[in-house]
């Protein structure tokens, strides 16, 4: 499934009123670990197809969001369910190590 | 398959080695996490020659690129198991999903940040704590922030945060700074950074997000608590050789490769380059990192060679 990209128009619909539970990627174009981060990120979109909504949040371009939730420190990848946040990763983790972390946040819910 | 060579690790020095290794028509692959590693969160580099002013990660994709332009296959994964082949005379490395057997390997693991281990670190990783000021500095336009450290990473972040932060305490456990002088002339001239010397972090504290930072003086004892919004922690790095250790390669009393002048570890195949040796000094920097990489290389195309397998 492809990457949502999230903004303040469609945050309400796609994260807080969503059936799914969602990852948020927080990035920005000029954060390193952000970008080295996206690939993986995409791939694991494919993998968790059928359980796990997946979308982007450009922090520049949505600093009310970032500022809302929080976030301070990019990429942070944030879960939703029901509308609420139940977890947060931080950092460009390899392939392994985010989808350990989605998991345990998966089956804390 | 028999590879020539696996390089593990895909900052400066891995692949300056991947692309010396091709030019010599050895069969190579990367396997690493992190493209550019280290390197890549370096707001700007400034000392590779050729490039007056460039960003870590657009220095290093330029490396991935050059390494790709000469046939290198690059996989983003971690490499979990090493296994000497003693009969064959080659390796087995294990990632998660596959194994590789090459006749020599490179080490290019480089080295892992640094953590203070005070209270609040962890708990408020992404809400005010960052170990990358280039990632983070823009969350904090027109706040207080601390940056902690002396070397030349911390002169640097701190150089930069400057332009965006209100106010900068630089926080360092010494008088002297190790880092280079012509930044420490420029810190000095800035009106927004406070020096606090001879003084370590002893908590991070907040409620949502960072409040403040507890400091202890180690000349006089004296304990205070800054308020500020944001916390960098610029501590320098550790080298990463648990894998070494596995191959029971040896190391020097600070956990860095032992290796001679030709990137040579004590164990015949095995080669080591970059930040995680004991070569260059100690100095990190990418170019040394590069050089490296490069000598690396050249001693595994010379030991196949030597060794007719």
């Amino acid at each position: 499934m492809a990457l949502i990209k999230i903004n303040r128009d469609n945050f309400e619909n796609e994260v807080i009123n969503s059936d799914k539970p969602v990852i948020i990627d927080f990035w920005a174009e000029w954060c390193g670990p952000c970008r080295i981060l996206g690939p993986t990120f995409e791939k694991l979109a494919g993998v968790y197809a059928n359980t796990l909504k997946f979308g982007k949040l450009n922090v520049d371009e949505n600093q009310n969001i970032s500022g809302k939730y929080s976030v301070q420190g990019i990429p942070s990848m944030l879960v939703f369910n029901k509308g609420v946040e139940v977890g947060r990763i931080v950092g460009a983790l390899p392939e392994s190590l985010l989808k350990e972390k989605i998991d345990e946040i998966l089956s804390s819910l | 398959m028999i590879y020539d060579t696996i390089i593990i690790g895909n900052g400066p020095a891995g692949l300056s080695a991947a692309i010396f290794a091709a030019r010599s028509n050895l069969k190579t692959i990367v396997i690493g996490e992190k493209l550019g590693g280290q390197a890549s969160d370096a707001h700007l580099i400034e000392n590779y020659p050729g490039f007056p002013s460039i960003s870590g990660f657009e220095l290093m994709k330029k490396f991935e690129n050059h390494a790709k332009i000469q046939g290198v296959e690059i996989i983003y994964t971690r490499a979990q198991k090493f296994k000497k082949n003693d009969k064959k005379h080659t390796f087995t490395i294990t990632t998660g999903d596959n194994e590789y057997e090459t006749k020599t390997i490179i080490l290019a693991l480089g080295t892992t940040t640094r953590k203070l281990n005070i209270s609040g670190e962890t708990e408020y990783l992404g809400r005010g704590v960052s170990y990358c000021a280039t990632c983070d500095g823009a969350f904090f336009r027109n706040k207080t922030i601390a940056v902690i450290g002396g070397g030349d990473v911390a002169l640097s972040a701190t150089l930069y945060l400057a332009e965006l932060a209100k106010k900068i305490y630089l926080i360092h456990r010494r008088q002297d700074f190790r880092g280079e002088p012509i930044k420490l002339k420029k810190i000095k001239e800035s009106k927004n950074i406070e020096l606090v010397l001879d003084t370590v972090p002893t908590g991070i504290t907040g409620e949502i997000t960072v409040t403040g930072l507890k400091t202890k003086n180690l000349k006089t004892n004296q304990e205070q608590e800054i308020k500020l919004n944001g916390v960098f922690i610029e501590i320098g790095s550790t080298p990463t050789t648990v894998l070494a250790q596995e191959l029971r390669i040896k190391l020097d009393e600070k956990g860095y490769i032992n290796v001679d002048p030709a990137q040579h570890t004590n164990t015949p195949g095995i080669f080591a380059a970059g930040d995680i040796t004991t070569n260059s000094n100690y100095f990190r920097q990418v170019i040394t990192a590069a050089a490296e990489g490069s000598i690396a290389a050249d001693s595994a195309f010379k030991f196949i060679k030597e060794n007719s397998y």
